[in-house]
């Protein structure tokens, strides 16, 4: 999203202090004892500075520049282009969040209970199931992708039993696909999203529900907690810290995401991720590309706050 | 659910028929009856894997018997599921829930079956276990002592027909273990509701239950009051499980009155037939038993004033260890090679030093009588009981 760069990138910043050697001998173990913390955080602050800082900054400066690639852009404060950019690109906005909202529970309903599943009843199974999980990752994104285009072809098998059983009438019905076609449809795109961030969905998820003490269902069910209750007054509770970084990890990647839409949407199902890389690479309009990569971070960060916020997990243990 | 207004079926016994559980090839239970009278403090006491924590698991619907059935005074609850047994549990390392705080821990039970006064009720259980104080804290941040109060408090205040405690007091420490041991005995009289504790710590099931029910291989070995499993017990296991036996191996001579005469080693022994639970018939084989603490030891200079009607052997001081109240000695002796006596330490003979030749002598009654067809050792080697031993030095 915003790290999406049109020129190499800046000088690397001066090295404030030697690279993180070995620590002398010669230094009394008390002192080298506090200095080590701060020896073993130099290199990933190195590398946040020279790769986001810096970059992040960069893009800032560029989004209130003004000017053209023939002449030149300069820094004139030109905080319109903000409002320009979401005017114009604000359905954008709104159908990224929607698509990646939607990814993101779908995800949920498709990762819990099979998360559950792994951490409870798999038994021997369950590195078997783990590993299909993070299968995926060993083949590339792209190639993933394109095999959805393949999965969802008009007159393929999936979209043929989806028109028999009449469900394309429903969502057509919905707006989520145009008569009997699904690819180049939002329900195209949202399938992608979601299979894409599916494992980042139930990684988070099973490493919640795993630490569950199996013994707290057995006292809930003790207490007449019934299997349905045990599950909402106990176990729902207890993964809550699963559910909030699974649904982040889906959700801000969906929503930057624009190679779903490419391959699997058409020009109705634009997202923003489309926009900035239109605006950056074929319209070379950096100043709104800049712009609009700092709206989408801004509304990111403002639904997380909320996210966290609302779910209350802070005191979970 | 007939938790809550179950004045027609108030029976708290619970009765265990045929009870069983097989996993695979693997018998954790053999088929058992037992039967717990309504109101008593009822001890399951056994190694680990002795089968005892199934059995209480079985009684909370925890676990599916393999056979048999569980009755709760007239109800039949073998096919009901723990949230529809009348039944709680103290687990072992509680489970208490670690989102909610001790309030609403011990509210869960109350709010689940739509009790009204759930605040009053709680408020009067946190005063009973004296945690009134910590109501709005989490259970990470109590003490061991605490949480157990709140698990305790938890399965309480839904007034079970039967409370179940699965090692309840493993994971403290000695002195909060003997503590919590008289409280939960306190509870247990002021509440009057029906126990079943399961143990592998002899001394807590001998301090706090009536009645003791000793397992071994999944087979209960002896049930009985704490002092007859402790005075007269039926097997090596239980001979050697609860406190230290001496074993002498014996032939049946004859039969005087309610006495056997038994033949060791040259010498004769009497043994009271009531205690007796190997053969009778002259020539069977009999393990002979006695408590270190039952028997006397003189010096061999002091033999004559051995009183008549004792039982006696002799033999050499082979160890002994000053444990200030009282002193360990280890005997040598013709009949059994590793004899311990405990001698009280109110006149001490300073001649009772590994090396002298003494006489041991005991009271006949104090003696008991074992089938001598079992294994000395049943009992001795468990590694639950090496685990207590090692906690208790600590």
């Amino acid at each position: 999203m915003a790290t999406v760069t049109q020129q190499p990138p800046p000088p690397r910043a001066p090295s404030p202090s030697p690279p993180p050697a070995p620590v002398p001998r010669v230094k009394p173990a008390r002192r080298r004892g506090r200095r080590t913390p701060y020896l073993l955080l130099l290199p990933g602050l190195l590398w946040l500075v020279v790769f986001f800082v810096l970059p992040v900054a960069y893009q800032a400066s560029t989004s209130v520049q003004t000017g053209s690639l023939e002449e030149g852009y300069e820094v004139t404060w030109h905080f319109a282009t903000y409002g320009d950019a979401l005017s114009a690109y604000w359905p954008q906005f709104v159908r990224s969040v929607l698509y990646a909202a939607s990814a993101t529970v779908l995800c949920l309903v498709l990762g819990y209970p099979l998360a559950y599943l792994i951490a409870f009843r798999a038994g021997r199974w369950r590195n078997l199931i783990m590993i299909l999980v993070i299968a995926p990752f060993f083949a590339g994104f792209l190639i993933r992708t394109l095999a959805w285009k393949t999965i969802l072809a008009d007159g393929g098998y999936v979209v043929g039993a989806l028109d028999a059983l009449h469900v394309l009438d429903v969502t057509s019905w919905l707006g989520w696909t145009a008569g009997d076609r699904v690819l180049a449809t939002p329900l195209a795109v949202v399938c992608g999203l979601t299979y894409t961030f599916l494992p980042f969905m139930i990684l988070p998820l099973y490493t919640s529900l795993e630490r569950i003490d199996p013994r707290l269902h057995e006292a809930a069910n003790d207490l007449y907690a019934g299997p349905a209750t045990t599950f909402r007054r106990v176990t729902l509770p207890l993964s809550m810290p699963g559910v909030v970084s699974g649904t982040l990890l889906t959700f801000i990647p969906a929503t930057g995401d624009y190679i779903n839409a490419d391959l699997l949407g058409s020009t109705d199902t634009r997202m923003i991720g489309n926009v900035i890389q239109t605006q950056f690479l074929r319209v070379l309009d950096y100043p709104t590309a800049a712009a609009l990569s700092f709206l989408l971070m801004a509304a990111i960060l403002c639904a997380v706050t909320v996210h966290i916020r609302t779910s209350g997990t802070e005191d979970l243990v | 659910m007939r938790t809550t207004h179950d004045t027609d079926a108030r029976g708290g016994d619970v009765r265990l028929t045929g009870l069983g559980k097989t996993y695979g090839a693997f018998t954790a239970v053999h088929p058992l009856d037992l039967t717990v009278p309504e109101g008593s403090f009822f001890a399951l006491l056994g190694a680990s894997g002795c089968g005892k924590t199934t059995t209480l698991r079985m009684i909370a619907g925890l676990e599916e018997p393999t056979s048999g059935t569980v009755h709760l005074g007239d109800q039949d609850v073998t096919a009901l599921p723990p949230y529809k047994r009348p039944v709680n549990t103290v687990f072992q390392s509680y489970a208490l829930f670690p989102h909610l705080d001790v309030f609403e821990n011990v509210a869960f039970g109350l709010r689940r079956r739509g009790v009204k006064n759930v605040r009053k009720q709680v408020g009067e259980m946190l005063e009973l276990v004296q945690l009134g104080e910590q109501a709005r804290r989490k259970p990470h941040r109590l003490s061991g002592g605490q949480q157990q109060r709140v698990a305790v408090a938890r399965a309480l205040i839904n007034h079970p027909r039967v409370l179940l405690l699965d090692e309840p007091l493993g994971a403290l420490d000695l002195k909060l273990r003997r503590q919590m041991q008289l409280e939960l005995k306190r509870i247990q009289t002021e509440v009057g509701i029906t126990f079943v504790h399961v143990t592998h710590d002899q001394e807590e099931a001998m301090t706090m239950a009536d009645t003791v029910a000793v397992m071994n291989g999944g087979r209960v070995e002896q049930l009985g009051p704490p002092t007859e499993l402790y005075e007269n017990p039926r097997t090596t296991f239980v001979a050697n499980f609860l406190g230290t036996s001496n074993f002498i191996e014996a032939d049946v001579d004859t039969r005087s009155g309610d006495d056997l005469v038994l033949k060791a080693g040259g010498g004769r022994l009497v043994l009271p037939s009531a205690r007796n639970s190997g053969p009778t018939a002259a020539g069977g084989k009999v393990l002979l038993g006695v408590r270190p603490e039952k028997i006397a030891l003189v010096h061999a200079d002091d033999a004559g004033r051995v009183p008549e009607g004792r039982n006696r052997i002799t033999g050499r001081i082979s160890d002994s260890s000053y444990l200030g109240v009282s002193t360990q000695f280890v005997v040598d002796s013709p009949v059994c090679t590793a004899f311990e006596v405990y001698v009280q330490n109110v006149d001490r003979d300073p001649r009772l030093v590994p090396g002298a030749e003494v006489v041991l002598h005991w009271n006949p009654a104090h003696t008991f009588g074992l089938d001598a067809a079992q294994s000395l050792l049943a009992g001795t080697v468990d590694p639950a009981g090496v685990e207590t031993a090692g906690k208790e030095a600590i």
